[in-house]
């Protein structure tokens, strides 16, 4: 057994937090452009180069379009790669979400979730990452600035492992974590980068009738990115569904192999519940909204109410057995949203859980709240008359509202 | 620039294995596939190759086959210059580890819309931020690979599917923007522009690109049969004409200061030897209704667009 | 060409390309076929410069040009250029 390491505790904010572990990491092209509240990670990592702490290659682009073609390029070529965007950002990168994952390119990226325009808004909401699901890019949703720490650390090990070979989203709630200065526990130096490693690349048949390594190397020449028409592209985007499934079992075995290290595990690395296992009713979120959403439940676990929140770690590829059996005791459960799926029928995250219970029976009755759009607060009392709601649900047995948005104005 | 210390024979050439195989699906005739051929015998050892999406890069990778004997990689339309970018990132800071020794070069691949219209953003950055790499624009002057659309480097009266002669309307009426004085206002150390007629001038500026440290841009002057609607054997000549014509003369600009080439300075220096635009025009049927005498003021006019730009140049070259 | 095509569990990761395009023909794209005259060629070797196909070779051996029917796809700019006049483009079937 090893002996969890010794930590330095660091006041960071999430940006903060976020650059550190990528420094760590031992990235070998950080390419990106700014975007309000990522932008103190791509600072921060420049001073990292300016002061020569890192050897990495920094590209500061003319777009995020370029920071994530580059980084794919650069992942291509058979480095480590990482960079970071939000809202606006990521929508202009939305073409080339599809190339990377498409060439199976592991780059990570952080995701400051943001409000999409317009209005123009700089907070936090989860519309841009929610817009991104069908990417094939592995999404990881964090809850403080602690685990988007941890969180980037692991990230690089789960996109290059060789049975996953997928980019990965770290995503964490602008202005609330990139913006927040929290105690965090660091690693040192070495112990993350003996942890990340050196980047593996598997073998490829290429077109010289020999396995090669599957990068752009002059000795070895493969082709990536070719047209692949009626005859192949279905099983190149099957294969991609398979690197998916594959990842679940592999984010998981990271999630204890990093607890191993460093004493923080969150949950199964997949679904992070918090009293469910004789709950009544239960939220189900993912991001800070969980920091808020738990106080509320040891309150309401105080008083006798049988209350539960099910945080979502991964969004992809989606838990779907651990959401079934994490809310097997469940009598009402509210999908709590950062975006909205307009003119369809609630968020995002409400389609994907009242999906996945669809097949349980008996299923509890499964409720939507959007909230918290463009930034707006999310305090306690409001997540507390959540719970009240489901009380009634689960008292009448049935739903007056199925979709229902939290504190806006008429 | 120091003397070259490569010359280009053709016997030397035609022994060189080809980087850019037989087997593409190009049409025949195909300029832009003279281009990439010419091109990849100016290579001077390990290299990598980025193609935008294009003519070039369906033509030559459809799966499961490749043309490509090189690194290849391709994303997307309007981003060639930033997969440059990252190759030569990652180059960087390999070298940095020590994780493979002496040079690799990186040739960007784009034709005229993914470089005069979608591309230029991501062209202009990666220039400005002086990434080593050759930017190879093969300019067949429309979106054939799309069905041939009119693009930004689509010359003034060519009848396209989107710029289509009409009755009253001449085919596209704007003129052609000058992609390569554009890049030689980024103040990078290489601009050249170049003709597939002339190979060894073709072979010797892609070299001369490779070799300058920083950001290099050639321009290739690539017909298209099928886009500009001639017969598939007068592709060189085509191209050949252009220069003769000044509708697209060679010239180089190394680190600012512009020369023109030697088949260009014959125009220069016996101006009775610089043909007339109507020998270029009457070649191509995207020019035809041209000689319909309702559109017979766009021929005047397109030599006199043709005319102060070569005036133009002759200054930048001193040899007004 | 009506083989088997693979699974996604046999095609490379990432959409690699798994077969050199010189073992797809493009010769049967043809409709006139360039003939050379090795008596009038001058071996000035510009014709295998400027094939698009690549289809032009110079064999060593023989010290002669040698035309690949298997991808030449006859658009004839060998026959326009030729200094010589030593190519000629003929109807296929006809010679």
């Amino acid at each position: 057994m090893t002996t969890v390491q010794q930590q330095e505790t660091l006041a960071l904010n999430g940006d903060e937090a976020v650059a550190l572990a990528a420094k760590q990491s031992d990235v070998d092209v950080v390419a990106a452009y700014p975007i309000t509240p990522q932008t103190i990670i791509v600072e921060r990592f420049s001073e990292y180069v300016a002061d020569g702490e890192v050897e990495t290659e920094f590209v500061c682009t003319e777009s995020e379009h370029s920071a994530l073609t580059a980084c794919l390029a650069a992942s291509a070529t058979g480095v480590r790669t990482f960079t970071a965007t939000a809202s606006a950002g990521l929508a202009l990168m939305h073409e080339i979400l599809y190339v990377t994952s498409g060439c199976r390119a592991p780059v990570v990226m952080a995701i400051t979730n943001r409000a999409l325009s317009a209005p123009i808004n700089i907070h936090c909401d989860h519309s841009d990452s929610m817009a991104e699901r069908d990417s094939s890019w592995i999404q990881l949703y964090v809850e403080n600035s602690q685990e988007a720490y941890d969180t980037i650390i692991q990230a690089f090990r789960i996109a290059e492992h060789t049975k996953v070979l997928l980019p990965i989203m770290v995503c964490l709630d602008a202005f609330f974590l990139s913006h927040t200065l929290e105690n965090v526990k660091t690693l040192p130096d070495k112990k993350v980068k003996d942890f990340v490693g050196t980047r593996q690349i598997p073998l490829v048949m290429g077109h010289e009738g020999k396995k090669v390594p599957f990068k752009l190397d002059p000795k070895n020449p493969i082709t990536i990115g070719p047209l692949a028409l009626q005859d192949y592209y279905f099983e190149h985007k099957r294969q991609q569904e398979e690197a998916m499934r594959n990842a679940s079992g592999i984010i998981s075995e990271i999630n204890d192999l990093y607890s191993q290290l460093s004493g923080r595990k969150y949950g199964n690395g997949l679904t992070d519940p918090y009293f469910l296992e004789d709950a009544d009713i239960a939220t189900i979120c993912v991001g800070s909204t969980a920091g808020t959403t738990k106080y509320v439940v040891d309150n309401l676990r105080s008083r006798g109410i049988k209350a539960g929140l099910l945080r979502l770690r991964t969004l992809r590829p989606l838990p779907t057995s651990d959401i079934v059996s994490a809310l097997a005791s469940t009598k009402a459960v509210a999908v709590m949203d950062r975006s909205h799926s307009f003119g369809g029928y609630g968020g995002p995250l409400f389609h994907e859980i009242r999906h996945v219970l669809y097949d349980t029976q008996p299923h509890p009755h499964v409720v939507n709240y959007i909230y918290g759009l463009g930034g707006r607060d999310m305090p306690q009392n409001d997540i507390q008359d959540i719970y009240i709601d489901l009380q009634k649900i689960q008292q009448n047995n049935a739903v007056e509202n199925y979709v229902n948005f939290v504190r806006v104005r008429e | 620039m120091t003397l070259p210390s490569w010359k280009f024979t053709a016997k030397e050439i035609v022994k060189k294995p080809e980087l850019f195989t037989s087997g593409h699906r190009a049409c025949a005739g195909c300029g832009p596939a003279i281009a990439l051929r010419q091109i990849m015998k100016a290579t001077r050892g390990p290299t990598i190759v980025t193609n935008a999406t294009g003519c070039m890069e369906v033509v030559s990778t459809i799966y499961p086959y490749t043309a490509w004997k090189v690194p290849w990689i391709h994303t997307a339309f309007e981003n060639v210059a930033a997969n440059a970018s990252g190759i030569e990132a990652a180059l960087k800071a390999m070298k940095r580890k020590e994780m493979y020794k002496g040079t690799i070069d990186v040739i960007a691949f784009a034709g005229d819309g993914g470089t005069f219209d979608i591309g230029i953003q991501a062209l202009s950055g990666a220039a400005e931020r002086g990434h080593d790499f050759l930017y190879v624009l093969y300019d067949n002057e429309a979106y054939m690979n799309t069905g041939i659309q009119r693009s930004g480097g689509t010359p003034h009266g060519a009848s396209t599917t989107t710029s289509p002669a009409g009755k009253v309307i001449p085919g596209k009426t704007q003129f052609k923007k000058p992609i390569a004085d554009i890049m030689v206002a980024h103040e990078i150390p290489y601009v050249a522009t170049a003709s597939i007629a002339y190979w060894q001038d073709v072979l010797m500026k892609a070299r001369k690109g490779l070799e300058v440290e920083g950001p290099a841009f050639l321009h290739v002057f690539a017909p298209c049969p099928r886009g500009w609607r001639y017969d598939t054997s007068k592709t060189v000549e085509i191209a050949r004409l252009a220069v003769e014509t000044c509708v697209f003369p060679l010239w180089e600009a190394v680190n600012g200061n512009y020369s023109l080439s030697p088949q260009s300075k014959i125009a220069a220096l016996k101006p009775d030897r610089k043909k007339p635009v109507i020998d270029y025009l009457k070649m191509q049927r995207r020019f035809r209704h041209l000689f319909n005498p309702s559109f017979e003021h766009e021929r005047i006019v397109i030599q006199e667009r043709i005319d102060k730009r070569w005036g133009k140049l002759l200054k930048k070259c001193d040899m007004a | 060409m009506s083989e088997r095509k693979k699974g996604w569990k046999e095609i490379p990761v990432g959409g690699v390309c798994w077969k050199p395009a010189t073992e797809y023909s493009t010769g049967d794209w043809r409709t006139f076929k360039p003939v050379h005259d090795s008596e009038k060629c001058t071996k000035c070797l510009l014709c295998p410069i400027i094939c698009p196909d690549a289809s032009i070779n110079w064999n060593t051996a023989t010290q002669d040009i040698e035309f690949n029917y298997n991808f030449c796809k006859g658009c004839g700019i060998c026959a326009n250029e030729c200094p010589a006049n030593a190519i000629e483009m003929v109807r296929e079937g006809e010679a």
